[in-house]
Order: C-alpha cells, then structure tokens, then sequence
C-alpha cells in the first residue's frame, strides 16, 4: 500500500476540530451464493476522516467500494463491522439527517410529480414553514437551472435533468454536510461545468462536500483531498498533488540538435526524437551534468520542465496492482 | 434492532395473537347469528359451480365432498345439522366429477340413512346411484350399493334383486351377488340376508364410521332375532299360565329363560304392557330401533 | 406524526395519478349499470343481484387494487431507487412504511366510497327508495374496506423480504387460505390424526380470517347486522393489521437496500 498518509493529518494538524466525517474500521461484508453462505467482502476496514469545510474525493474504478461507504454513511445499507459519524453525531441517528444532503447515484424520482412537487415533498421532512418551503424550492430551482421546466412531470426529464433535480433536493436545506455518490454521471460538459460551479459555491459557503468520481480530472480540479479506495481497502489519503508526487519526479528537456553531427552520444539514445526534437528524462540531481553535456553537443535547448505524472497514472498503477494482489490470492490453494 | 427491541416486538406478537384468537371466537359466535340457509343460495345450483369452476372443476368436486363429509361429520359430533342440504350439495360434487367413487358410496348412506342419522331420502340415493350408474356403467360396487338401499330402506325387494344382479355381471363383483340376487328375488326380506349383507360389509370396509354402523345394524338383527325368541317364549308362557306374561323376570321364574336375556350391548330386554318383549329403555340400540323397520 | 401523513398523502397522490386506478373505478360503475339490467331478466331478485354483484365487484377490484399495489409500495421504491434519496431525510424507515400504508388505506376508501356511491344510486334507481334495511349494505361495504386493509398489511410484509412475484403470490395465498377457515375447524371431527387436528386447529384461529367480513348474504337480504359483529370486525382487522405492520416495520428497519 502505498499510503502517504492514512488518517489525513497532516492537513488540519492544527485544528482539533472534530473531523464531520469520521469513519472508524468500517466492513461491509456481502453474502451469497447457495444459502447466503459465502461472504463478499466489499468494503474492508475502512478509517478516513474528512474535514470540516473541506470538498473531499472519493476515488476508485467501478466497484471499489465508493458507492458501499456512501450507501452505509447514508444508512441504506448496515455495515458488518465498524461505525461513522456525521457531524459528530452516530450514523444510527435519524435527526442528524437534518444536516446531511445526499444525491444517489443515477437517482430517479417518482415520475408522476413535476420538478417543484418533488423538491415540496422532500422539503416536507424539513421543518420549514410553507412560505419557506415554497420559497426555497423555487431557489434551488433556478440555482440548477430547471426553473422553465419546474412544472413538468419528471417522466420527462432527460438524465441530466433528473441529476440536477437530485442535486437539488439534496442541498435545498443548507446542510453543513453534502454527500454526493458520482454526481457528474451522465451529465454533458455543460451539466458538469455546473456541477462544478456548484460543488465550488457549496465550499465557499463553508459546507462540507464528499463526492465520489472515477473523472479523476474533476477530483483534480475540486477537492482539497482525494481518498483512493481499490478493491474495498483505503489505498491512500492526501491532496492530489501529494499523492501523485509518489512517483519519481524527474525532469524533462526538450532540445534541438543542429544539422551538423552532434557527439549527442549515450544522451540521445536515451531521448525520444519527434521529428527535429528530442525529449530527454532526467533525474534531477542529474539535470546539471546532463545541461552541461548537452552544450558541450552544441544542442539548442527548447525547454526543462518538471515531469508531474498525472493523479491517472497514480491511480492506474494503484489498479494494477490490486490486480495483480487478488490474482496471486486466486492462485494460492485453498 | 437491538434486543430489548426484538424483545418488544416478539411480545407484541404474542400478545397480539393472543388477542385475535380471543376475538375471533367472539366473531364466530356474532357470524353463526348473522349466516342463514339463504348464503347457500348461489352455490346449489350444480351447472353454476360447475361453470365457475372452469377448468377446476375436479378440485372443486374435492372440496365440496370434504364440505359434505365435514358436514356428516359435525352431525355425528351431535351438533345440529340440517341434513337437507345434503343432497344439494351431493348433486354439485357429482356434477363437478361424476367419477369421485366415494362420494355415490358414502352419500347413498347419508341420504338413505333413517332420520336422524341419515337424511332419509333413500329415493335420492338411488337416484344419485343412478347418475352414478351412468357415469360409471363399469362400477359394479354402485350397484351394490344400489341394492343395499333397495333392500333396507326402501324394501323394493323385486328391484334389490335387480340391482344385485346387474352387479354380478361384472366378472370382478363379489362372487356371492349372483345367488343372493336370487335369494331375495324368492324369499325378499329375510334375517339371514340381512345378516349376511351387513356381516360382509363389516368385513371389508375399512372406514370406522361405516364399519361402527354396520355392527350396529348386525346387532339390531341379533335383537330383532332375540326378541322373536321371547316372544315365543312369552307365547308359551301365556299357553301355559293364561296370561300374557309382564316382567322379565317371571319368564325367568318360570323356567322359561335360563337367564335374564341382554342384547349385544348388555342391556336387558324388557317386555311391554302387552307382554312383547323390547329394548331396554337405556340401550344405545333404542335410538335405531324406533326408526327401524317393524319386525315381520 | 407529520411525516408519517407526508408520505401517506404523496402515496395517495401517486394511486390518483394513476391512470389504472380509474379503469378500475369505471368498469365497477359499468358493473353496476349492467346488474340493473341483469336484474330485470331475472325476476324478483333484482335487488339481491345488484347488492351481490355490486359487492363483489367493489371486492374483487379491492382486493385487486390491495394486492398488486399494496405489494408495489415498497418494492418499487426499492426498485426504482426512488427510496434512497428519501431515507436520507429525517425519516424513520418505520414513519415510511407506515405512511405508505396509510396512503394506499386512503386510497382505497376513496375507491370504495365512489364505487358504493354507485352501488347505492343502481339501488335506488331500481328500488325508488332508500330503507333502513339498506344499511346492511353500507356496513358489508365497510367490512369490504376493513378486509381491504388487512390485505395491504400482508401484502406490505411480504414485499419487504421477498420478490413482489412472491409477495403477491403469498399474500393472495393466506387471502384464500382465509377463506376456509370454516372448512379447516370442521376437519376436527374425529376423521383424522388428533395431532394433525391440533395443529389445523392452531392454524386455523392464527391465520387471517376473512371469513368474517363476509356479509354478502345479509346484505343480500336486507338481514341486519349486529353492532357487536361490526365493533369486534373492526378491533381485528386493527389488531391484525398492526400485528403485521410491525413486524414489517421491524423486517424493514434491518434490510440492507441492494
């Protein structure tokens, strides 16, 4: 595992605040088979905190667990092992539910009701005042840009539409916490521009966000900290630039050769050449040698960039190797 | 949900339960006010049953002939029973499966059976032997059964004989069908017939009510029998002391009879103001001898 | 409370919105056009045909209504996910199913009420009049309703633990089963393994009775029905019905939403 940083707290080590989510050893076990006899493990002791304040990703390839932790957090599902709490506040704590948003994953609501009747009836559960509900419900209308279509049945909404109406009703009562399970699915770049915007605005009033993605782009561009979970165990906790600075950093220098027959040498067998140009990948302890070396050739140096490998590769190598783990354990006898 | 909780609810169950059961016994007694014969209404016509039935129609006859032996079954429980709908609802279950064996078997007994034990309409037991009959022409034990109602409770001995005979045609009948068709067709009523008939049922049947039943009736002849003895012997009495005899015990005294003479059940028989001799008054056997044929 | 009554409503206006449910309610208004009809040919008993087959109809549509949708109000919530977004509000899992309960029980009064609105004017249209007998008629509705209820608490128990294929196959199962109560207590006459008989006798005070309800002959023939049938009718339907609400409640509160 390679974990900078399990229990996060190298961020906030500061602040003794209480973290708004707190998940402790949390394990989901799925039975099945003949007689429910077997047991599927999906999710294994998990232990994350997330900040308050904070816009945390949930990352993993489809099954990991992201939809698991979420759906237990939300008490859809009970766990095996473990607990969480919310605000402070255990998960079995139905009033705790005041201050939690959630948006399902491909949520889908009763199709016979209009846009503003399903934001009334989940504004219901809340204790606001009919002129407070109605009011609300026509904000967060025009806030995810379905205030034109609020009176149609939602038989005929289109996917991204019923994702808005889920983000919606999720927020329409100023949680302090946001849990929203893949929220950019199925929406256009226009939708998850919005969507964007929207998770951004949610920080800047201070709320708590928990998403989970696998458009490790968007993880990039919107959290504070992204938690990796492959195959139902934590990989890695961190701000994206951290984790993904696991890798070698090294540098890259993109050159010219002149025309005339350089004593590049050892240095350009090691380079790429894309038509004139060559990249050449060093360390950086070696960048001066290799500088040095390459005046010495007579090579024009174009330009000397830091190699940041991407949170993808980061997350491509953590698949594998998980892949690789659960292959080994498929092979050993029973 | 913890255990204080499964506790609760398990309780709750309990005593829920606890609390139907209470109040259906109340309901049961408010809907036996509430239900009449009039709630039979739909159900006794046999073309409608049947076309509702659809496709069910033998499942349906099963039903129905649990219903009549249910019903049979609370009348010999001692409950109050109204044996007129007997036939009503024998008709429906032959009409939904004319081949259900048991119920022309059984239900001819029913139906002939004297009042109160049976319904005392041995006419809709042949009649229902009849329909029986042409369903099932291969059913020889229906012509059996045909007999035996002519026989005893309808005392068409021309007819018994007829039936019987019929029935003997049929190579897998009881061997002995032949000669007491033709015992009957001369002699007609007679004891030994009766014996004989009842004797064999007793030996084949394996249900406990019929078998119970015909023990009875064997017990009956035996008395009937018995009672013809005494009075014999209350004849000769009367030969030789002028008068016709009032106490058992004088028959006794007088030498006449060993012994005080019981029936099959222990019971004493005792003898009438005019010096017959009958049943004991607390005899279970009273219950059918009223209702029995008078002796010849 | 509140919550409980929004669910309930928002159940109510999804069976509004239905189209089916007005099929429904229309072919029973048919139904009882055509016993008029069916009355005059046969002679001297239209009233009883009207009042049977009126009856009936608001009985088999109920109880088809009970079955099928009292079996789809937590099943389709699960299936469509429509649930998850709602448990994350500060709602009970029990406040949901008894709301949903609640609903399609105002629901079916609402059918019922319209459907004996009918049945009452065929009546009248027939008759000229309205008598006191005629109430018979009014509380065999109602014993319809009570026996209504106790079908969509089944139903509700079943779907919370298996397949809505099975759910409306075992709640229609105990429903017929029902039926034969009377039939079950007869076979105690010493025709069978007393042991048996025991057990058929347990079964037979335990399992729903839906005899009871049934007072279509009184009804029939203008008989009256008693007050003490109609209290006792209504205290177990109530008893029964929280019986099997509460164990959904408790099936429900445990199960892992897939």
């Amino acid at each position: 595992m390679t974990a900078i940083d399990p229990f996060g707290m190298n961020v906030n080590n500061e602040s003794m605040a209480e973290p708004a989510i707190d998940i402790e050893d949390l394990t989901k076990d799925y039975p099945y088979g003949f007689l429910h006899l077997k047991k599927r493990r999906s999710l294994e002791n998990l232990t994350m905190q997330v900040q308050a304040g904070e816009v945390f990703g949930f990352l993993g390839p489809n099954g990991a667990g992201k939809s698991t932790t979420i759906k237990l957090l939300m008490r859809l599902i009970f766990p095996t092992a473990g607990s969480a709490r919310i605000l402070g506040k255990p998960i079995s704590d139905i009033a705790m539910h005041r201050d939690i948003g959630y948006l399902p994953e491909q949520p889908y609501f009763y199709d016979y009701l209009t846009a503003a009747e399903v934001l009334d009836y989940f504004a219901r559960f809340h204790d606001f005042t009919t002129a407070e509900r109605r009011e609300r419900v026509q904000r967060m209308l025009e806030k995810v840009g379905l205030e034109s279509v609020g009176r149609v049945q939602l038989r005929k909404y289109s996917k991204g539409m019923l994702q808005r109406v889920g983000l919606a009703q999720a927020i329409l009562h100023d949680p302090a916490v946001v849990v929203l399970d893949e929220p950019m699915s199925g929406l256009d770049p226009v939708g998850r521009r919005e969507v964007r915007d929207i998770i951004l605005e949610l920080k800047k009033q201070g709320k708590t966000v928990l998403f989970s993605t696998h458009i490790l782009s968007d993880a990039e561009m919107l959290c504070d900290r992204v938690g990796v979970i492959v195959g139902g165990k934590l990989q890695g906790v961190g701000a994206p630039s951290e984790l993904v600075g696991l890798q070698a950093q090294g540098i890259e220098i993109l050159f010219e050769l002149p025309a005339s027959g350089a004593t590049g040498g050892d240095l350009l067998a090691q380079a790429t050449q894309t038509g004139d140009r060559y990249r050449l990948q060093v360390e950086e302890i070696g960048l001066y040698a290799a500088m040095q070396r390459l005046q010495a050739a007579g090579a024009k140096v174009l330009s000397v960039t830091q190699v940041k490998p991407s949170l993808e590769e980061y997350f491509m190598h953590l698949v594998e190797a998980d892949r690789a783990q659960a292959a080994a354990v498929e092979v050993r006898p029973k | 949900m913890s255990s204080k909780g499964y506790i609760a609810l398990l309780l709750f169950v309990l005593l829920g339960f606890a609390g139907v059961w209470r109040l259906q016994e109340h309901i049961d007694r408010q809907q036996s006010a509430v239900e009449s014969e009039d709630d039979q209404l739909m159900l006794r016509s046999s073309k409608l049953v049947k076309g509702l039935s659809l496709e069910y129609a033998p499942l349906m006859a099963d039903i129905y002939w649990t219903r009549v032996v249910q019903y049979f079954g609370n009348k010999q429980a001692g409950n109050q029973v109204d044996l007129r709908l007997l036939w009503p609802l024998l008709d429906v279950t032959t009409v939904l499966d004319p081949e259900l064996m048991p119920v022309y078997h059984f239900g001819s007994t029913f139906l002939s059976d004297a009042s109160p034990r049976g319904a005392g309409r041995p006419d809709l037991a042949v009649e229902l032997l009849e329909r029986g009959l042409r369903a099932n022409p291969d059913e020889w034990r229906l012509y059996y059964d045909l007999g035996f109602v002519y026989y005893f409770d309808m005392k068409d001995y021309a007819k018994a004989s007829a039936a019987l005979y019929e029935g003997s045609k049929n190579p897998k009948a009881f061997i002995w069908m032949k000669a007491m068709a033709a015992k009957i067709a001369t002699e007609g009523n007679s004891t030994e017939t009766s014996n004989f008939l009842w004797q064999d049922v007793y030996n084949t049947t394996k249900d406990p009510l019929v078998k119970q039943n015909a023990l009875r009736h064997l017990q009956l002849l035996r008395a009937e029998d018995d009672r013809k003895q005494i009075d014999a012997v209350a004849d000769e009495y009367q030969k030789r002391f002028g008068r016709r005899p009032v106490r058992m015990s004088e028959l006794v005294q007088s030498g006449l009879l060993r012994g005080a003479p019981v029936d099959a059940l222990g019971y004493p028989y005792t003898l009438s103001e005019a010096g017959k001799a009958e049943l004991n008054l607390k005899t279970p056997l009273r219950e059918r001898w009223i209702k029995a044929p008078a002796s010849k | 409370m509140t919550r409980i009554g929004t669910v309930a409503l928002n159940t109510f206006r999804e069976a509004v919105r239905d189209r089916v449910l007005y099929n429904l309610v229309f072919f029973a208004l048919v139904m009882m056009a055509s016993a008029i009809l069916v009355g005059q040919i046969s002679v001297g008993i239209e009233q009883i045909v009207i009042v049977t087959l009126g009856l009936s109809a608001i009985s088999i549509i109920g109880l088809l209504i009970s079955v099928f949708i009292g079996v789809g109000l937590v099943s389709k919530e699960i299936d469509k996910r429509t649930l998850y977004a709602l448990l994350a509000k500060p709602l009970r899992r029990w406040e949901f199913i008894l709301g949903k309960f609640a609903g399609l029980a105002l629901t079916l009064t609402v059918n019922t009420a319209a459907m004996s609105a009918g049945l009452f004017l065929a009546l009248f249209y027939v008759k000229h009049s309205i008598e006191r007998a005629d109430t018979a008629v009014l509380v065999a509705v109602y014993f319809i309703l009570l026996k209504l209820a106790l079908v969509v608490a089944l139903a509700m128990l079943f779907s919370c633990f298996t397949t809505p294929l099975l759910a409306i196959l075992f709640t229609a199962g105990l429903y017929v089963a029902g039926l034969f109560i009377h039939e079950m207590r007869g076979m105690q006459s010493g025709l069978i393994d007393p042991v048996l008989g025991r057990l058929l006798r347990w079964i037979s005070y335990l399992l729903p009775n839906f005899e009871n309800f049934d007072v279509m002959g009184a009804a029939a023939h203008g008989r009256v029905i008693p007050g003490m049938l109609i209290a006792e009718n209504t205290v177990y339907a109530a008893l029964y019905c929280a019986i099997v609400l509460a164990v959904a409640m408790a099936i429900f509160s445990q199960r892992n939403l897939k």
